[in-house]
């Protein structure tokens, strides 16, 4: 990435400044990575250790200790199902109110954004009580419908507004020529939709992933997902950094790199596609 | 970064397997009325019932005795439970806590990722990879946040901060024990200031270049170009981080679980993790019940205004 404009003053403060900024931000996670490679005394050592030798213990050990795998299992799980469950709810909707505008449709739309405004924690005693009733606390089942129902309104919106730039002539031309519903989607929605569909699905991914409110009162030991793995690591102090820093490691890599590759798609769909 | 297209052709796939079938004009306008709600409704329904089942039950559970550990001991108690959680000094504590949290990640955030956003819109050596780089932050699970903050970073003994500090000549401070609230307000900010960025340099790139220019040539100062050019460029997408920020931080909660536990005291506590401590802690559902729709009225009243001002936006 050549710069095109000379090599200036300014271009050189400008790049020094912009590096120190990120480098500062991105040290906490780097720092991370480096502690899931130490041993425990190097973790501790005063002062802080930049270069050392790497082990892989931690990684054997975190498995053994705290059977990361299952809770990957269920993280993996729980976000990828509840992703795929909101999609085919939110698909219709969104398909529904982008082709088939009517007077009520701004306002389903504005209320299912308010829904979002309700802080999850004013529903934490009924949910609790429910899955307590049906008997799904600690289950994967659970999880899932309350990461769907809490991501729908996201998912709605950000594939309303993708299918909203898909020209209705198209789909007008294929009913013309007498496609069914089922043709229509499959053959012309479906493809042209794909980006949007992609992109939201990604980013309810993420955020499944990551949701730590009801993993943490939802589950226990069996259903229990990264975010939750990770919270129990915060009692036992001092000589357990490594193996905290390896379990991290572990929780945030696969949906970190993930990010990278959605950010774009983020800005719309967490602006609600008001920023493009 | 994924960024689809396909193309239609006249003959490809949309004409190629639909065979014309004679549909009667009656019956496709029957169906155009029907199908569009039958697609909705799922979602509807839904997102209704995940709105008012809990919303029905907690008012109900409000005004009621209701502990988990005594269930047999049930009853109308009328707005008891909201006198005690309103008058508990926790209740006021947990306020302003809120609203500290809330206005400084949002101040923090909007400031620096305005600066951020403008630091890295030009093009630089490695923008690629700082861009990638700033972001990261955001994709962190809370959980994992909290506690690098506190242990690896903010550990007054073997933390990093505690070097920095140490090698200024100054005495490490005990973030968890001195600064809870501070401590959370850094890890939050920390996550959502790559967020704010990354919207900015969005918002950015739509700018209008030639006016920039136009500017640009005829001397107007940085600062002017600021004030007149990129502020007002800016405002709608500023509008916006904070509408999406109130959404979340109203609602803090991990962090403070794993890191404070809302103490010392209740130094550290916020509505969502007060709320929390009623329910599941002391197991008085019917108090978290009547906390949790004073939570959900205040959400409320920020909501109105905040939808109001997307929704000017939205066409």
């Amino acid at each position: 990435m050549a710069p095109k404009a000379p090599i200036t003053a300014a271009l050189v403060g400008r790049t020094v400044a912009a590096w120190v900024v990120t480098l500062v931000i991105f040290f906490p996670l780097g720092w991370l990575v480096l502690t899931a490679f130490k041993s425990e005394m190097q973790a501790i050592s005063v002062p802080p250790l930049l270069f050392f030798t790497p082990t892989l213990d931690n990684f054997v050990e975190v498995q053994q200790r705290s059977d990361y795998l299952l809770y990957a299992e269920n993280s993996v799980i729980t976000s990828v199902i509840s992703t795929l469950l909101g999609l085919a709810i939110a698909f219709p909707a969104a398909y529904s109110m982008a082709f088939f505008r009517s007077k009520w449709t701004r306002d389903v739309l504005m209320w299912m954004l308010s829904t979002k405004m309700m802080p999850a924690v004013g529903a934490l005693v009924p949910i609790y009580v429910l899955a307590q009733t049906a008997g799904l606390l600690d289950t994967r089942l659970a999880l899932i419908i309350v990461f769907m129902l809490s991501n729908l309104p996201i998912m709605v919106w950000m594939l309303y507004s993708s299918l909203r730039d898909i020209p209705h002539e198209i789909l007008e031309a294929a009913r013309m020529d007498g496609a069914t519903l089922w043709q229509e989607f499959r053959r012309v929605l479906l493809p042209l939709g794909m980006g949007g569909l992609f992109s939201t699905g990604l980013l309810c991914l993420v955020l499944a992933w990551n949701e730590a409110f009801w993993s943490l009162n939802l589950t226990a030991a069996k259903a229990g997902t990264l975010a939750a793995l990770i919270a129990s690591y915060s009692s036992p102090e001092g000589l357990f950094w490594a193996k905290l820093s390896c379990a991290s490691f572990m929780a945030i890599a696969p949906i970190v790199v993930f990010g990278w590759f959605s950010q774009r798609q983020l800005v719309q769909g967490l602006t609600f596609g008001a920023v493009k | 970064m994924f960024r689809f297209r396909f193309s239609l052709t006249p003959d490809g796939a949309v004409g190629a397997g639909a065979a014309p079938v004679a549909v009667p004009a009656g019956a496709r306008a029957e169906v155009s009325r029907f199908l569009p709600r039958a697609l909705l409704a799922p979602a509807v329904v839904t997102l209704f019932l995940w709105m008012i089942v809990p919303l029905v039950m907690t008012i109900y559970f409000s005004v009621i005795r209701y502990n988990l550990m005594q269930p047999g001991e049930t009853g109308f108690i009328g707005l008891a439970n909201y006198e005690y959680f309103v008058t508990d000094p926790s209740f006021w504590t947990a306020i302003v806590n809120t609203l500290l949290l809330l206005g400084s990640v949002i101040a923090i955030t909007v400031f620096g990722g305005v600066a951020l956003a403008l630091l890295i819109d030009d093009p630089f050596p490695g923008r690629g990879v700082v861009r990638v780089l700033l972001i990261s932050p955001f994709f962190v699970m809370p959980t994992v946040n909290a506690l690098l903050w506190k242990h690896m970073m903010m550990n007054p003994i073997y933390g990093v901060l505690a070097q920095v500090w140490h090698f200024f000549g100054a005495t490490p401070v005990d973030w968890m024990a001195d600064w809870p609230l501070m401590s959370v307000i850094i890890m939050v900010a920390w996550q959502w200031l790559p967020f704010a960025t990354l919207i900015f340099v969005t918002a950015l790139q739509s700018m209008n270049r030639e006016q920039l220019e136009a500017a640009r040539m005829d001397g107007a100062r940085y600062f002017q170009q600021l004030r007149y050019l990129y502020v007002p460029h800016l405002g709608r997408s500023i509008a916006v981080v904070i509408m999406i920020e109130t959404i979340f931080l109203l609602s803090v909660f991990a962090e403070i679980f794993t890191t404070t536990s809302g103490g010392p005291g209740d130094a550290s506590t916020n509505l969502a993790f007060l709320i929390f401590k009623q329910a599941l802690l002391n197991f008085d559902a019917g108090v978290a019940s009547a906390g949790a729709l004073v939570a959900v009225v205040l959400a409320n009243i920020v909501a109105v205004f905040l939808i109001r001002m997307i929704g000017k936006n939205l066409d």
